[in-house]
């Protein structure tokens, strides 16, 4: 009984969320492409008046710079201190 | 005539359909392979590709693609009487709509799930897939005029269904924050929002909302269908999560709802249907039957929208090639059935017929808001609900389905205008991009006065162009049989008939709008018909040098010396 509900809840999800589901990967890309532009703007050699907080989330996208890197059609990285490929 | 014999005799040739026909196409026309590894399992990558169960995917395509032209269609086709609207909605469902929506998905499943666009450009040639482009923009361009004054005919029709028509979308935005932002769990939410929008429907039977004339200097008509551009403007430009989903999703609901309550009512009342099986006698003004009953029921008998959701997402989630069949085919047979349940709320919800007649006085009168008032006293006489609240029901569901499909409608022509201005170079933003749209779809639907009954005299046009697109989707279907070296009659067949009543249909409207002095609607006719012999043309071409050429079975591309062999056939 548990299982069916379980399937059905699954099933509903499915029915609610698929959809619109490429709709949605795209807005998320979009932000975290927003983000990742923040965070590296100074490395970039823009200026970024809130580089005191971004810098230390640095860590943090460095692991996405490739993908965001090849997605916008540069080959190599832009960043010197982040030598991805 | 008993409308339960021809809801039974209805149903049972459509699954007779999938049953039989169905099973024929499988395995010997498309030649379905259950170990073919479709895009879903080859891709898989969580966003656009995942497999999913045939089920619940049968369910998205089915309220993907059962929408307000179903009942709009064949509820205006019924002026003919019911029996050539009937076979037209069995017979083309049965050999046009379910083969057409199958082939589709199967044509893009073996095609990495490619959309139909796509497809045009690798099976019949880069000008093609122009043309794709553009029946798919004059299909938005007339589903949105269309749809806004369909809707707007029957606000004015039904006051009742006022509040629960607007209410609907206050709904939706709590549904969408209810599911992301307070994460409460899906099958309660679906409750409340379908316990709302039932309580907004008794409060708007208790509370009819009929606007005075005028209304800030317009008439009534003109106020709805302003207000429903700025809706739908406002409504495309906000983030899917806050209206289109839980709106689409209430929608689906909504959909299967209506159908039991509709098909669950003639089941017990057993009407009996007054309207004539053949009309000889139909109202001065109305068209020649042939052509104009294959483009006014697009929808429900075959529909080139089907080919786009096939191809665009159910493809992309298919988990065995062999679900096509119950996804593809099946889903057009629901889309039948909706189709079945307007044209006996449409001819079996009257007393006599002379009240049908009444109500039928001339081509486009009628139509939707005789599917209300019919289906209502159907629905009141088997399952005890009042006229009045039967008809905010139907009405509210029309309207529903109506204005999903403009609020997509608007937010997939603003990319359409998004790309063209990057085509001619030019950056348009969303605000931009949308308000054209708006502008242009108003200046159709106010086309022929104030009360915008523009909208509904493109109508045919708007069947004509759907009919276009799956010519061109059957044409691809066909090529690709053919280089395959299969037997392409059942595709053939259909393709030539859909083609020569839409160009013919074409022609006729041409002398009517040319009478009429309506030169933009004139103008609309010539653009399509244009796109019609240039369709017939390149799908005649590409299917002549499919016959001829030889192609690797496999992959379907031409054979060169050295390239033999590459696969086997499937």
């Amino acid at each position: 009984m548990r299982g069916t509900l379980g399937a059905f809840s699954a099933g509903l999800r499915e029915f609610y969320e698929a959809p619109y589901r490429r709709t949605m990967a795209r807005a998320r890309r979009d932000e975290d492409d927003l983000f990742t532009l923040v965070v590296l703007a100074e490395a970039l050699g823009v200026p970024n008046p809130a580089s005191y907080y971004t810098v230390e989330m640095l860590p943090l996208v460095a692991d996405r710079v490739h993908e965001w890197h090849t997605r916008i059609g540069l080959e190599r990285s832009p960043l010197d201190h982040v030598s991805c490929c | 005539m008993n409308s339960l014999v021809l809801m039974i005799v209805g149903l049972a040739m459509v699954l007779a359909g999938y049953f039989l026909y169905s099973k024929f196409l499988g395995k010997r026309v498309y030649q379905l392979d259950a170990s073919f590894r479709t895009p879903a399992h080859e891709v898989n990558d969580g966003v656009d590709f995942v497999p999913t169960n045939k089920f619940v995917l049968w369910g998205h395509h089915f309220t993907s693609v059962a929408g307000a032209a179903p009942i709009v269609g064949p509820a205006v086709a019924v002026i003919w009487g019911w029996l050539p609207a009937f076979l037209w909605v069995t017979l083309g469902t049965v050999f046009f709509a379910g083969m057409h929506d199958m082939g589709a998905l199967w044509a893009s499943v073996r095609n990495r799930g490619q959309s139909m666009g796509m497809l045009s450009g690798r099976y019949i040639g880069a000008r093609g897939r122009n043309l794709f482009l553009v029946v798919i923009f004059l299909l938005l361009l007339m589903v949105v005029a269309a749809f806004a004054t369909v809707i707007t005919n029957l606000l004015i029709s039904t006051p009742t269904s006022v509040i629960p028509v607007w209410g609907a979308i206050v709904v939706a935005l709590i549904v969408g924050q209810m599911i992301y932002r307070w994460k409460i769990s899906l099958p309660l939410t679906t409750v409340i929002g379908v316990v709302a929008l039932y309580g907004l429907i008794l409060l708007g039977d208790r509370f009819p909302v009929e606007l005075p004339d005028p209304i800030l200097g317009m008439s009534p008509a003109a106020f709805w269908i302003t207000a429903l551009f700025l809706y739908a403007g406002i409504a495309s430009l906000l983030p899917v999560w806050v209206l289109l989903q839980p709106r689409d999703y209430i929608n689906g609901v909504q959909l299967f709802v209506g159908l039991a309550l509709l098909y669950g009512a003639v089941l017990i009342a057993n009407p009996t249907i007054v309207a004539p099986a053949i009309n000889s006698a139909v109202p001065e003004g109305t068209p020649s039957i042939v052509p104009l009953l294959f483009v006014t029921v697009a929808c429900g008998a075959i529909s080139g929208f089907h080919g786009m959701v096939s191809s665009g997402t159910s493809s992309k989630q298919l988990d065995k090639e062999t679900d096509g069949r119950f996804v593809g085919y099946f889903g057009a047979v629901g889309e039948g059935m909706l189709a079945l349940g307007a044209i006996i709320a449409a001819t079996a919800g009257y007393q006599t017929l002379a009240d049908w007649e009444a109500v039928y006085s001339a081509f486009n009168q009628g139509g939707v808001s005789a599917f209300v008032e019919g289906g209502g006293a159907i629905m009141n006489a088997g399952l005890g609900i009042s006229p009045s609240l039967s008809a905010t029901i139907l009405a509210t569901m029309a309207v529903l389905f109506a204005a999903t499909t403009m609020d997509t409608g608007v937010r997939l022509q603003r990319f359409v205008v998004q790309e063209a201005g990057e085509v001619l170079g030019v950056k348009v933003n969303k605000a931009v991009a949308t308000l054209v749209v708006l502008v242009v779809a108003m200046a159709l639907t106010f086309s022929t006065g104030a009360d915008g009954s523009g909208g509904l005299l493109i109508w045919p046009l708007f069947g004509t162009t759907n009919q276009l697109l799956a010519s061109l989707t059957l044409a691809i279907i066909a090529v690709i049989l053919l280089r395959k070296k299969r037997n392409p009659l059942p595709v053939l067949i259909p393709l030539v008939f859909v083609m020569v009543m839409s160009i013919y249909a074409l022609i006729v409207q041409l002398g009517t709008f040319w009478n009429d002095q309506n030169w933009l609607l004139l103008a609309l006719d010539v653009v399509i018909l244009v796109a019609s012999l240039w369709v017939a043309l390149e799908s005649a071409i590409a299917m002549q040098a499919a016959r001829k050429g030889t192609f690797d079975p496999e992959t379907d591309e031409p054979v060169t010396s050295g390239s033999v062999g590459a696969g086997t056939e499937r």
